[in-house]
C-alpha cells in the first residue's frame, strides 16, 4: 500500500505573526516557514505504518510556492520515500484554496493509487479544516477526520476521532482519507543519516495544469485583524475582595 | 561566493536546534540550581543523540561517525551553543585527537568513544602550566619498559563522566639556545588505573553542572601501549588535532549569543517605560543594532574559518580571530542584554544572568584572548622578520 501525505509550508508556529498594513493578510516576507505541525504528525504516522510493515511507500506532496521544496525535503529526511512538488504560484502571499488543493490531490491520487491519504486536520495558517473533507467528496472515499488513534488492518482502518465531549471510534473502508489531530503521535526529528539521504530521494516537479486544475482564488479576503489585546488584570488584597469582584463580574 | 546553507545544512541546523529546544532547555533550570546532571538524564540525552545518528558526528564514516565537514560540524556546535553545556556534553563529540589511535587502541578507545560506550576527557592544563604548556610539571619517567607518572592536572572538563583520559605529560627536556624545552607525550589513561585519581575541582561561576576536575598521578604505572602517537610527539599530536577546538568555542559563542539576543530583542519590544517600548528609545535601539551586527560578524568569521579548514587553506590565524572575536562578542552581547533587562536581568528568573556568567570563561579556555592575539600577530609579523 502507498500512503500519500500532503504537507503544507506555513509560517513557523514560533513566529509572532504580523498583520500586513493593508489588512490583506499576514506578512510572510523574510519570516521563518516550516511544515504545518499537523502535517508533521501525518508524515510520522505514515512512516510508522511503513515501519510496521503496513505500508510499502510514503509519498509526500506539497502544493504552493517553489520553496515548498524545503518542506518536502524535511518530510524526506523524516523518512518519506519520495516527493511531489506542485508549483502552483510564485507569490508567497497567495494561499492556494482548499478546493483547488483537493482537486490537485485527486489528480495525484488517480495517478498514484494510494491506499490511504494521511493529512493534517488543518493548516495552522488559515485554519480552514476543509481539504481532507473535500478530497473525500471528490474521490468518493471514506473519511475519518481528527484522528487521535489509527489502526490499519487489511482493508479497514479504525479511527478514533476527537469530537466535542469525547472520543468516537469509527471503522472506515480503505482506501480512505484520514485527517490527523494533535494527539496521534509525537513526530520524530530528522536523523542525520536520513538528512544526508533526503537529497538523493526523488522529488518530482509538477504544475496545476498537469492535473487540469485552475488555482485562481475564489475567496476574497476583506480584512485581517490582530486579536484584541487582553485587558490588564488586577491584584486583589484578600479572599473577600476576590469573591466580591467575582460577584460583581457575575462569575459566581 | 555562496553565502547560503545547503538544504542538508538547513536540516542539520533545524534538527539540532529543535533537539536543544525540546530536550535540553526544559532541564536547564534544574541543572543550574543543583549544579548536577542526573545520571539518567545524561544517559537519555546520549541515547537520543545516538538514535539520531548525531553522536560523534565529527568523526569520519570509516570509524562509525557521520563524516561531517568542519563547516557542517561548526553549524552543529553553533546550535548546541544555545543550550546548557552541562547537558549538551552528552550530545557526544569525542575529541577528534582519538583519530591518532593505532592498532588495538582503536578497539579500546576510538571505536567505543564513537559508539558512545566510553566517554573521554582531555587533560593538559596544570596549576603552573596554563597558556605556557611547556611549564608542565606532570612527568613520566622510564622504569623498565613502562612509564611511571607523577604530578597533577586541573580544570579538567568532562572528567566526571569520562571513562578514560587523554593526558599530555612531560617525558623529558632538551637544552636549546633559548633554554630548556620540555618534551611532551600524549597518554591514554583509564579511570581506575592504580596510582591515578580523579578529584573534585573548583566551583566555577561559568557553566554550572559542567564541572572541572583535578587529576592526580602518584607513581601511576603505564605501559607503552598507552602512548597516543609517538613518544615525545605530544606537540605533533596537539598541532594535528587540537587546532579545531578553538573553532568549537567560537561556534558555541555565536549560538549562545543569538539565544541571548532573541530574549533581549523581545524584551525591548515588550517592556514599556515612559509610555513606550524601551526598544523605541535610541539608547536601547542602537544597542540592539550593535549586537546583531557583531553576532553576524562573528558568525561569518567562524563559518569562514571552518570553510578554510575544509578547503585545506591555512586557517590558524583565521580560527584564532574567530575564537577571539566570538568570545569577546559574547561578553558584550550578554552584558548589554543584561543591561536591557535591568534589575530583572540579574535575577535567576531569567536565563540572562547565567548567559552572562557562562560567557566569562569563553575568553579564557582553549587559549585566552591574549594567546589568540599572540597567534594572530605572530602569524602576520613573523614572515616580516619581526
Amino acid at each position: 500500500m502507498k500512503v500519500l501525505v500532503p504537507v503544507k509550508r506555513v509560517i513557523d508556529y514560533n513566529v509572532k505573526v504580523r498583520v500586513k498594513a493593508d489588512g490583506s493578510g499576514v506578512d510572510l516576507a523574510n519570516v521563518k516557514m516550516s511544515m504545518n505541525p499537523f502535517d508533521e504528525i501525518a508524515v510520522e504516522e505514515a512512516i510508522r505504518l511503513k515501519e510496521a510493515g503496513k505500508a510499502e511507500e510514503v509519498i509526500a506532496v506539497s502544493i504552493g510556492v517553489k520553496q515548498s521544496q524545503e518542506t518536502l525535503r524535511t518530510a524526506l529526511a523524516m523518512g518519506a520515500d519520495r516527493a511531489i512538488l506542485v508549483i502552483a504560484t510564485d507569490d508567497v502571499h497567495q494561499d492556494i484554496e482548499p478546493l483547488a488543493v483537493a482537486k490537485i490531490l485527486k489528480g495525484i491520487i488517480d495517478e498514484e493509487q494510494p491506499g490511504l491519504v494521511l493529512a493534517g486536520k488543518q493548516a495552522i495558517d488559515n485554519d480552514m479544516n476543509a481539504t481532507g473533507q473535500m478530497l473525500a467528496a471528490l474521490t468518493g472515499w471514506a473519511q475519518g477526520t481528527f484522528a487521535s488513534e489509527l489502526d490499519v488492518d487489511g482493508d479497514t482502518a479504525t479511527v478514533t476521532r476527537e469530537v466535542d465531549g469525547g472520543l468516537q471510534t469509527i471503522k472506515v473502508k480503505m482506501p480512505a482519507i484520514v485527517t490527523v489531530d494533535l494527539r496521534l503521535n509525537e513526530p520524530r526529528y530528522a536523523s542525520l543519516p536520513n538528512i544526508m539521504k533526503a537529497k538523493k530521494k526523488p522529488l518530482d516537479e509538477k504544475t496545476p495544469a498537469d492535473y487540469g486544475v485552475d488555482v485562481a482564488n475564489r475567496l476574497e479576503i476583506v480584512g485581517t485583524k490582530e486579536p484584541e489585546a487582553r485587558a490588564a488584570g488586577i491584584i486583589v488584597g484578600s479572599v473577600d475582595e476576590l469573591v466580591e469582584k467575582l460577584k460583581e463580574a457575575g462569575a459566581v | 561566493m555562496q553565502f547560503g546553507l545547503s538544504e542538508e545544512q538547513e536540516m542539520i541546523v533545524s534538527t539540532v536546534r529543535s533537539f536543544v529546544e525540546n530536550e535540553i532547555y526544559p532541564h536547564e533550570a534544574e541543572v543550574e540550581r543543583t549544579g548536577q546532571v542526573p545520571h539518567e538524564l545524561g544517559e537519555e540525552v546520549k541515547r537520543k543523540c545516538i538514535d539520531l545518528g548525531f553522536y560523534a558526528c565529527n568523526f569520519p564514516q570509516e570509524v562509525g561517525g557521520a563524516g561531517l565537514s568542519h563547516l557542517d560540524f561548526t553549524l552543529v556546535e553553533r546550535e548546541l551553543g544555545r543550550g546548557s553545556m552541562a547537558l549538551t556534553h552528552f550530545f557526544g563529540r569525542p575529541q577528534n585527537i582519538l583519530m591518532a589511535c593505532e592498532g588495538e587502541q582503536r578497539e579500546r578507545y576510538l571505536l567505543p568513544a564513537v559508539r558512545g560506550e566510553r566517554m573521554d576527557a582531555l587533560a593538559m592544563t596544570e596549576p603552573d602550566a596554563g597558556s605556557d604548556v611547556r611549564g608542565m610539571k606532570c612527568q613520566a619517567r622510564r622504569d623498565g619498559g613502562d612509564w611511571v607518572i607523577n604530578g597533577s592536572k586541573h580544570f579538567i572538563s568532562g572528567a566526571e563522566h569520562a571513562d578514560f583520559f587523554i593526558v599530555f605529560i612531560a617525558t623529558g627536556e632538551d637544552d636549546t639556545p633559548k633554554g630548556p624545552k620540555k618534551r611532551i607525550t600524549t597518554f591514554l589513561v583509564d579511570r581506575g588505573t592504580p596510582g591515578f585519581d580523579v578529584r573534585e575541582g573548583y566551583n566555577s561561576v561559568s557553566h554550572k553542572g559542567y564541572k572541572n576536575y583535578i587529576l592526580a598521578f602518584d607513581n601511576c604505572r603505564l605501559p607503552d601501549a598507552q602512548v597516543l602517537g609517538e613518544v615525545d610527539g605530544g606537540f605533533e599530536v596537539m598541532n594535528t588535532w587540537l587546532y579545531a577546538t578553538r573553532l568549537t568555542v567560537a561556534a558555541f559563542c555565536v549560538g549562545r549569543a543569538r539565544r541571548c539576543f532573541d530574549l533581549a530583542l523581545e524584551y525591548s519590544a515588550e517592556r514599556k517605560q515612559f509610555g513606550q517600548p524601551i526598544g523605541k528609545f535610541q539608547g536601547v535601539g542602537f544597542q540592539i543594532a550593535d549586537m546583531i551586527t557583531e553576532i553576524d560578524a562573528a558568525d561569518w568569521l567562524t563559518l569562514a574559518a571552518a570553510w578554510r579548514l575544509d578547503n585545506d587553506l591555512p586557517s590558524n590565524r583565521e580560527i584564532a580571530s574567530a575564537k577571539l572575536y566570538a568570545s569577546e562578542m559574547l561578553a558584550r552581547v550578554t552584558d548589554t542584554s543584561l543591561q536591557i533587562f535591568g534589575g530583572m536581568g540579574l535575577m535567576d528568573d531569567f536565563p540572562i544572568e547565567r548567559f552572562w556568567r557562562d560567557a566569562r570563561v569563553e575568553r579564557i579556555w582553549d587559549g585566552t584572548s591574549e594567546i589568540q592575539r599572540h597567534i594572530i600577530s605572530r602569524d602576520l609579523l613573523r614572515p616580516l622578520g619581526a
